[in-house]
């Protein structure tokens, strides 16, 4: 059978697999030893996490004031990451779900890395707000519950338990449309494991079979979902630039805000999915399904994305001149040349000048260059929240309450050990669940795989032809 | 306990041509297996559309009510506050948490109920019929315990349409 597939499309599956060797491909890191490079990694990571617990404890301990945070500047690093974090937490449903509606097929090969790292980097974010409350065993008081005193409940105008709904409401969602796609998978892996185990993956699969109804509802689901987590995710920085653009602070309130976040949190998360695409797809020599096809197709979003983060950084300096208004424009020009000028610098050198390599089909198509322009823009990005948080902070309307603010060394080990736990999560993922999805993959193999690429372009042309005559 | 005769077969459009014959032959199909959803097969079996996105709009309307409600009565009965100046029922505000509510309502109960009313569950014991379901063979069930048909006339059947396999079962 011949699929109706335009000759242009290059093949997103190489190596004249069969469906038998997909299983086998993707399925095996599950299976066979750990490889030493992830034993470095994981290594790596665990001391990372174990930093993350003890500047944990110190901050909880000690209180705030191990920070260097001070009246002037209360949000720095913290928020920073947070922040950071939710934005690169954007590609994984981006991939899934809005590539699924447009129906992208090299989204196959790099949606079930995307989703999970969307909900470990979930996780990092929701650590710092909390962490910054201060008396963290407090936390439950931003969820409107009954209780003692009136009941007095939570201030539903506040952008700030806007944020509350929509993260939490994003990590259910995101890690119900994870798992949801994982089950069949599972099943495969279940279907071919031993002992413990086979164990394991019994109840982790919850029983699939793929019987045809279940295949209907599945993908029934599927779509739903992801066009439930389209607008979701959307709404999610939407409502984190929200925290900025309702306040008074002159440099936060802007409309642009929104979109401007939006496309920054897609532009990191896809750099994030290539680091960890380039260097998974080496380690588990999956480079027949994630071909440079699927590179290059993510270099074309991140240099879309760049550009409209580029283009929204010029606007918020024109408008700011524009609007006449002398606490605006103070508040950006004390951006660009104020004592963060090297923030601003390092943003816009790694969001808007980097990326514009892009524009070259070699530098896309380079395992190299990408994954060097990967982490520059994951620098680039972790600046600019920087610059919009710390920047604006420092300079506000009394100079004689201007200040300066450095991470001490509790903050610096928070955010590396927040990597720490990423990286943990993302490692054992890996060695537990199939890393690409291996129905979806089998889905579009006739459609997509380097063996069926020359009978499916006759195809193409016979149908055309028949349509034209 | 159910006497079944089932095929294998190696490639999905073998098993879309052996579904076709079983439809022309009037065979009733007890069920069908594959390791990923094959398109064109739904109508051949007969099934219909799955309902599960109505479910999905009452399961959103029900959150989209629940935080709409909720919030009026807090802000306007329970304990009204003013916020900023704001009226007690101020509705723009209260957009963004009605919109995750109706989300995640939405999702929870359709993925709840995609699980029930398909049987799954952790700790759900499925019946196996062969291992290599989720790998690549695709399973063409037939009820061989009734008279209209006999497990040699299934035997036949799969042979005639290219089974690679052909196994008899009670389950």
């Amino acid at each position: 059978m011949s699929s109706i597939v335009s000759p242009i499309r290059r093949p997103l599956i190489e190596g004249n697999k069969t469906y038998h060797d997909i299983t086998e491909d993707i399925c095996a890191p599950t299976e066979r030893a750990p490889s030493l490079a992830w034993i470095i990694a994981f290594i790596l990571a665990v001391t990372f996490l174990a930093i993350y617990l003890v500047c944990l404890v110190i901050t909880v301990w000690g209180g705030i004031g191990t920070w260097d945070l001070n009246r002037t500047i209360g949000w720095g690093w913290d928020i920073t990451n947070f922040v950071w974090w939710v934005g690169i937490g954007h590609a994984g449903t981006l991939i899934s779900a809005i590539l699924l509606l447009f129906r992208q097929k090299w989204r196959t090969g790099v949606n079930r890395a995307a989703e999970a790292m969307t909900i470990f980097a979930v996780i990092c974010a929701g650590q710092f707000p909390l962490i910054h409350m201060g008396r963290q065993w407090m936390g439950f008081f931003i969820f409107p519950y009954p209780n003692s005193r009136g009941p007095l409940w939570v201030n539903f105008n506040s952008p700030l338990l806007w944020d509350v709904f929509a993260i939490s409401t994003y990590f259910t969602v995101s890690l119900l449309f994870w798992y949801t796609g994982l089950v069949p998978d599972l099943a495969t892996v279940r279907d071919r494991a031993k002992g413990i185990r086979k164990k394991f993956y019994e109840v982790a699969s919850f029983g699939w079979t793929g019987k045809a109804k279940h295949w209907q509802r599945w993908e029934s689901l599927s779509l739903i979902l992801a066009g439930l987590a389209t607008p979701l995710v959307l709404s999610v920085h939407t409502i984190v630039s929200f925290d900025f653009a309702t306040s008074v602070i002159p440099g936060w309130h802007t409309t642009i805000f929104p979109p401007y976040f939006v496309a920054g949190a897609i532009f990191s998360g896809f750099a994030m999915v290539q680091s960890l695409m380039v260097i998974a797809r080496k380690v588990f020599d999956l480079q027949e399904y994630i071909t440079l096809e699927h590179i290059e197709s993510m270099n074309k979003v991140i240099l879309l994305t760049g550009m409209l983060v580029g283009t929204a950084y010029l606007t918020e300096l024109f408008i700011a001149w524009y609007s006449g208004y002398i606490y605006e424009q103070y508040a950006f020009f004390n951006r660009v040349f104020g004592p963060y000028w090297w923030s601003y610098v390092g943003m816009m050198s790694c969001n808007v000048l980097a990326p514009l390599i892009f524009w070259s089909k070699k530098a896309r198509r380079s395992i190299f260059i990408t994954f060097f322009m990967s982490i520059f823009i994951n620098i680039g990005m972790w600046f600019e929240r920087f610059v919009i948080i710390a920047t604006t902070l420092a300079r506000d309307y009394l100079p004689s309450s201007w200040s300066y603010y450095s991470p001490t060394w509790v903050e610096i080990g928070l955010f590396l050990g927040s990597l720490g736990l990423f990286f943990t999560c993302f490692l054992i993922f890996a060695r537990v669940a199939p890393v690409i999805a291996i129905a979806e993959v089998k889905h579009i193999l006739k459609s997509s795989g380097d063996q069926y690429i020359d009978k499916n372009s006759k195809h193409y042309v016979e149908v055309v032809e028949k349509e034209l005559a | 306990m159910k006497n079944i005769t089932y095929g294998l077969y190696d490639d999905e459009t073998d098993l879309l041509s052996a579904v076709r014959q079983a439809n022309a032959e009037h065979l009733e199909i007890e069920e069908v297996y594959s390791p990923f959803p094959v398109h064109g097969l739904d109508p051949l079996l007969g099934l219909k559309e799955s309902r599960l996105h109505i479910t999905g709009f009452i399961y959103g309307l029900i959150g989209t009510l629940t935080a709409f409600l909720f919030m009026t009565w807090v802000f306007t009965r329970s304990w009204p506050i003013i916020f900023g100046g704001k009226p007690y029922f101020s509705l723009p505000a209260f957009i963004p948490i009605i919109f995750e509510l109706t989300v995640l309502f939405s999702a929870v109960g359709m993925v709840i109920t995609f699980y029930v009313i398909s049987g799954m569950g952790p700790g759900a014991k499925p019946v196996i019929l062969d291992k290599r379901i989720t790998d690549d063979k695709f399973c063409l069930v037939f009820d061989t315990g009734t008279d209209a048909l006999s497990p040699s006339n299934a035997e036949q059947f799969f042979k005639k349409t290219g089974a690679s396999e052909v196994y008899s079962k009670t389950i």
